[in-house]
């Protein structure tokens, strides 16, 4: 019964959100970035239904061309470091020897970041651009693909149907990428679904401490910058930015603890809430 | 003397680490698009000057120079700011700064353990009542909230509309309270998921059924038998998730006009200030590293089946 309404609650907040991007030209009550000068900082309004922020800035439409941002960065920063890090990780543990050995002391020397340092100093070095913050975000992402892959494939590698697969002449590329590589599509995709709320609080974050989108460009984590300095006599600003962003990342997080626990028996196992 | 071997290992190991992360920033800094000369002097500077910058930066020498030189000056703490007019030492300012980081980040840990391993404690004996679905419910919330988001709701009730706790400013205990909990309250939700999976799997051991069927208490069951042997998964992940307390301290901070590493870092970036950024990257992730390894330690020490890798 809850895991239904978890299901019908994630599903329902990440269908919205790509409704609202493909919409957001047809939803929004003005245009991005057109400025409305008379009505600086006012709250909800007719015209402005989540109110206005700098310069008369509509809020609401920031919001909805924001979610285009967010879901662009957040699905393409995982696709990137998705594909990437599950590649190199399955090539080096099919390998094993000396590649791996090299991707895996790659793999430390970028753990050795404390979290998002690696991409904040990235973004900042490669300036504010769509691009570079997918590509940053992605660069320190594609490590735990990797792992993961690896670890799977040391698994399965010697397993009867690889053995089969090579017996029968198979190329290392076509094992690693018509064997392996489909067989360990489970796991990575949970990680990806979890990977695509933490890739939007990174560029929320980014953009927040003015790294992250281009000047000018939607972005909720712009906007709670913008709102920030009004807190005092427009809350509504930084408040209605951050909660699109807290809104967004609960979908996703609830569709993967729901894709999580019908993919792996492992976390089935326990006797959940009723 | 067998036993040690793996610590030393991994002790070296993320020197190592260090090391090559050091090296790796360097390049990054090489690899700019802007040509920080080009930024500091203006399109009009004359090539003599250029140079001179240059030279004065560092800009002239080969990477692995450069990193060394750094290295060397961070050891040594003759560090000097990399932008004109390259006098400021950087060490004095470390000092300065780091502290106030390192307040932030404990007291937040303490925030987080505090208030999510008990909470995990209690919705694992009730699972399935009201608390925890509450807590559940709380906790998948902490863990969608942006700490920004968060930072900004605590600042405007506590700071604007009840007026309890200052709002911003100098490094006193108080003023840090809300950009810890800030901090501390998106990793309390983790443990205390954490925890109610660790107490859960725990409670079903047949040691808790033998110490019930001894005629035990309930308390004494659930915390000196269950909780006991559930904590260790939860503080490792609370060690490992120190990293995400540092790096969030960057953004905090922000919130809170917190004037420490992470505030530092981004003038740093902002100003240039190659060797800044190296030093504040470096000192991020040493702290990293090592309560990574402290982790290992304390966990090696809890579980005697992790100590030393043999068996």
């Amino acid at each position: 019964m809850r895991a239904r309404g978890r299901l019908a609650l994630g599903g329902g907040i990440v269908l919205a959100l790509c409704v609202v991007a493909l919409l957001a030209g047809r939803l929004a009550p003005a245009r991005p970035g057109a400025l409305d000068l008379a009505h600086e900082w006012q709250g909800p309004t007719a015209a402005h239904p989540l109110g206005t922020g700098d310069d008369g800035l509509d809020v609401s439409t920031e919001i909805l061309y924001g979610a285009r941002v967010s879901l662009l960065v957040g699905l393409l920063a995982v696709a990137l470091a998705g594909s990437f890090g599950t590649v190199l990780g399955a090539v080096a543990g099919y390998a094993g020897g000396a590649v791996d050995l090299f991707v895996m002391r790659l793999v430390d020397v970028l753990l050795a970041f404390p979290g998002l340092l690696f991409a904040i100093l990235l973004v900042a070095l490669l300036g504010p651009s769509l691009f570079g913050l997918v590509f940053s975000l992605s660069a320190t992402a594609w490590v735990s693909y990797a792992r993961l892959a690896r670890g799977q494939v040391l698994s399965l590698r010697d397993r009867d149907f690889v053995l089969a697969a090579r017996g029968l002449g198979a190329s290392p590329a076509r094992i690693v990428f018509r064997h392996l590589v489909p067989n360990l599509l489970g796991p990575i995709l949970i990680q990806a679904t979890f990977g695509i709320p933490g890739a939007i609080l990174a560029e929320a974050a980014l953009s927040f401490l003015g790294l992250g989108v281009p000047p000018g460009t939607p972005s909720w984590g712009a906007l709670v910058d913008q709102g920030a300095s009004h807190l005092l006599d427009a809350p509504h600003v930084a408040l209605f930015g951050g909660a699109a962003i807290a809104l967004a990342v609960l979908g996703f997080n609830l569709l993967g603890e729901e894709l999580r626990d019908r993919l792996d028996s492992r976390s089935r196992a326990g006797p959940s809430a009723p | 003397m067998r036993r040690r071997h793996p610590l030393a290992r991994q002790a070296i190991g993320a020197l190592a680490a260090a090391l090559a992360a050091t090296l790796l920033v360097s390049v990054l800094l090489d690899l700019v698009p802007g040509d920080p000369v080009e930024l500091l002097l203006g399109e009009q500077a004359q090539p003599i000057d250029r140079a001179a910058l240059r030279k004065a930066m560092w800009l002239d020498l080969p990477l692995p120079v450069q990193a060394f030189r750094f290295l060397r000056g961070f050891a040594t703490g003759d560090l000097r700011s990399s932008v004109p007019p390259f006098q400021q030492r950087i060490w004095p300012r470390l000092r300065e700064v780091a502290p106030r980081t390192a307040l932030l980040a404990c007291v937040a840990m303490l925030f987080a353990v505090g208030l999510g391993v008990p909470l995990g404690v209690f919705s694992a004996v009730r699972a399935g009542a009201a608390i925890d679905r509450l807590s559940l419910a709380v906790s998948v919330l902490g863990v969608s909230a942006p700490s920004f988001l968060l930072g900004q709701l605590l600042l405007w009730i506590f700071g604007i509309r009840l007026r309890w706790l200052p709002v911003s400013g100098d490094d006193r205990m108080l003023s840090a309270l809300l950009p810890a909990l800030t901090l501390g309250l998106g990793l309390s939700a983790l443990l205390s998921r954490v925890t109610r999976a660790a107490m859960l799997e725990a409670l079903r051991q047949d040691y808790v059924l033998a110490a019930r069927a001894r005629g035990l208490s309930e308390a004494r069951v659930i915390w000196r038998h269950a909780f006991r042997n559930a904590l260790l998964p939860v503080l490792t992940i609370a060690g490992l998730q120190f990293g995400s307390v540092l790096t969030g301290s960057i953004v905090v901070e922000k919130v809170f006009a917190w004037p420490g590493l992470g505030t530092l870092l981004v003038d740093s970036i902002d100003k240039r200030d190659f060797n800044a950024v190296r030093a504040c990257v470096l000192v991020f992730t040493l702290t990293y590293l090592a309560v990574n390894l402290l982790t290992d330690l304390a966990y090696a020490w809890a579980d005697p089946r992790a100590r030393g890798g043999g068996a």
